[in-house]
């Protein structure tokens, strides 16, 4: 089954279907070891960083400079009571973090950290696989994810975790419209959804001497992919479902121990996925930003993976750092009002570009395709906003049966305007408004 | 050669093998303490508010909702994606096609909206 598909099959999965199975135990193994090794050193980093933002030290005790804190915090947990309360589902409150832990590790197997190397005497990608619905991967596991945190805050008997659950579900799955569509157009341009192929299409450069990244090109794709990889992972400042100050700790309030360890996990193996994600759609992967130089090949591709990658949690770190946390309904609004939208828009415009370039339309056909886009923009003017509705939710005065209290405050029409002082102004302006407080 | 779903299903057993050796050894390494507090429901030290047995009373409804419009869109996305991989080969036929299927969302899209469904309060 497999040759019939080996001519459509990109450079990167015909090198990876040699690997032995030893090759693919070792690079499973190092995958898992990186994800995790990268947790470690993000959370330290995190508190580092926010501590400078904030002029304090931040973690300087455990280790060299206190770059082993997370470590020990990670041990410490294990070594808390592992607490389960009474009203909890058992079975679904056990697993709950199993079933949010593992995709989030899966995810991360379709991304290629470096080109063609060469690892102990096979010559291999560094990638674990180069699936021909590889995005796709990313984004089911991200949606499995989400079964994780409902399942948690369900499963907890408790009234915040499932507020918190309710409300993360909500914000994964529309952020997760937003972040699929940004893909689109991606895919348009590159005609296959292997991340292999997509890496391999951003190696040229455009205009002479910028990279051809998808970044460049399609901009407006990766800005609203880098607002929705924010919202996704459920980070400042988006960070509604474990809002302290309204929902304690959001879903996981109830887990302790190595329980609480593995969301925790899970949450930072995210970030790290949806950042190497972002590199690998829009940034190049793991080319240099610039071409035919030693630096694009074998193992270097692996320093620039990672410096990319780190640039974006970096961004993470620093959207926590300076940015308060938006209300539920601003946010709500922000995907479903203006990304949607937006990248609905902005697809279409990319396709009509695209097959215009491509099939060299003639006139009636170029008049079609602007007649169709143009009824869009009308369809979207139809979004103008109408007149704002009066709610009409409040309990009745009358014969509702609920005690009210007594309604016999007067309530001034509008709020008495400030005396204006009269000698500052010139007299036609104050007699104005001293006229208007008179009525 | 081997299968190239291979090690997605080796990279499964392994973070399943972790996560579930980590779920299952938390109550035998940490300590246990009985305390009837800890087992209560935390709502930062009031007296737990009254619950159903399992799994907590009601919840607002504009989440079905969202959950009901996320198939929508999802689905939708789901779409855009053969069409992505094949734009260029489809040409003109398939640019008419997902412009027409885009707009026949958009009209959903758009009552939707006017409904109020996509507002929250």
């Amino acid at each position: 089954m497999t040759k019939n598909f080996a001519a459509e099959i990109g450079d990167t999965a015909k090198l990876l279907a040699d690997d032995p199975i030893w090759l693919v135990l070792i690079k499973v193994v190092g995958i898992f070891a990186f994800l995790v090794v990268m947790t470690l050193f993000m959370i330290n980093w995190e508190r580092k960083v926010v501590a400078r933002m904030q002029h304090r030290p931040g973690p300087n005790r455990v280790g060299p400079n206190g770059w082993l804190q997370s470590l020990a915090d990670g041990l410490k947990l294990a070594f808390k009571e592992d607490i389960r309360p009474v009203l909890a589902d058992k079975w679904v409150f056990f697993l709950a973090p199993v079933i949010s832990c593992i995709p989030a590790f899966l995810a991360f197997s379709v991304i290629p950290l470096a080109g063609e190397v060469n690892m102990f005497g096979q010559q291999t990608a560094l990638q674990l696989v180069d699936l021909p619905v590889g995005v796709l991967v990313v984004l089911a596991c991200s949606s499995i994810g989400v079964y994780g945190i409902v399942l948690s805050g369900w499963a907890s008997g408790s009234p915040y975790p499932l507020l918190g659950a309710l409300r993360s579900a909500a914000q994964v799955i529309s952020y997760e419209i937003a972040m699929g569509l940004s893909i689109v157009a991606v895919i348009m341009f590159t005609g296959s959804m292997s991340t292999g192929d997509i890496v391999g299409a951003q190696a040229s450069t455009v205009l002479g001497f910028a990279p051809g990244w998808f970044g460049l090109l399609l901009f407006p794709s990766f800005a609203i992919y880098v607002v929705s990889m924010v919202g996704e992972t459920n980070r400042a400042p988006f960070d509604l479902p474990e809002a302290e100050s309204e929902l304690v700790g959001g879903f996981h309030t109830e887990y302790s121990s190595l329980k609480f360890a593995l969301f925790f996990l899970a949450e930072y193996v995210n970030m790290v996925t949806v950042s190497a994600l972002a590199t690998t759609l829009f940034l190049g992967g793991y080319h240099a930003p610039w071409s035919g130089d030693f630096l694009n090949t074998g193992w270097w591709g692996l320093l620039w993976f990672i410096i990319k990658t780190l640039a974006f949690l970096f961004l993470f770190i620093w959207l926590r750092g300076t940015l308060p946390r938006l209300r539920y309904d601003q946010f709500m609004k922000l995907g479903w009002k203006v990304l949607v939208p937006t990248s609905l828009v902005w697809i279409m415009a990319v396709a009509v570009i695209r097959t215009g370039a491509i099939q060299q339309l003639s006139t009636a056909q170029r008049l079609i395709a602007l007649g169709v886009v143009v009824g869009l923009v009308l369809l979207v003017s139809f979004l103008l906003p109408d007149k704002k509705v009066q709610d009409t939710k409040g309990v009745p005065l009358a014969g509702s049966g609920f005690p009210v209290p007594p309604l016999d405050l007067a309530v001034p029409k509008s709020a008495p305007k400030r005396k204006v002082k009269v000698a500052n102004i010139p007299k036609d302006t104050a007699a104005v408004t001293t006229g208007k407080e008179a009525e | 050669m081997l299968d190239p779903y291979l090690p997605l299903v080796l990279m499964f057993a392994l973070a399943g093998a972790f996560a579930l050796f980590s779920v299952t050894a938390a109550p035998y390494i940490g300590p246990r303490r009985y305390n009837k507090a800890k087992l209560d429901a935390y709502e930062c030290g009031i007296e737990p508010s009254p619950q159903p047995v399992v799994g907590g009373g009601r919840m607002p409804v504009a989440y079905y909702l969202t959950a009901m419009l996320f198939i929508l869109f999802d689905i939708e996305m789901v779409f855009l994606y053969p069409f992505a991989v094949a734009a260029d080969k489809l040409g003109l036929f398939g640019l008419v096609e997902i412009v027409l299927f885009v707009a026949t969302l958009g009209f959903a899209y758009v009552y939707v909206w006017r409904r109020g469904g996509l507002d929250w309060n």
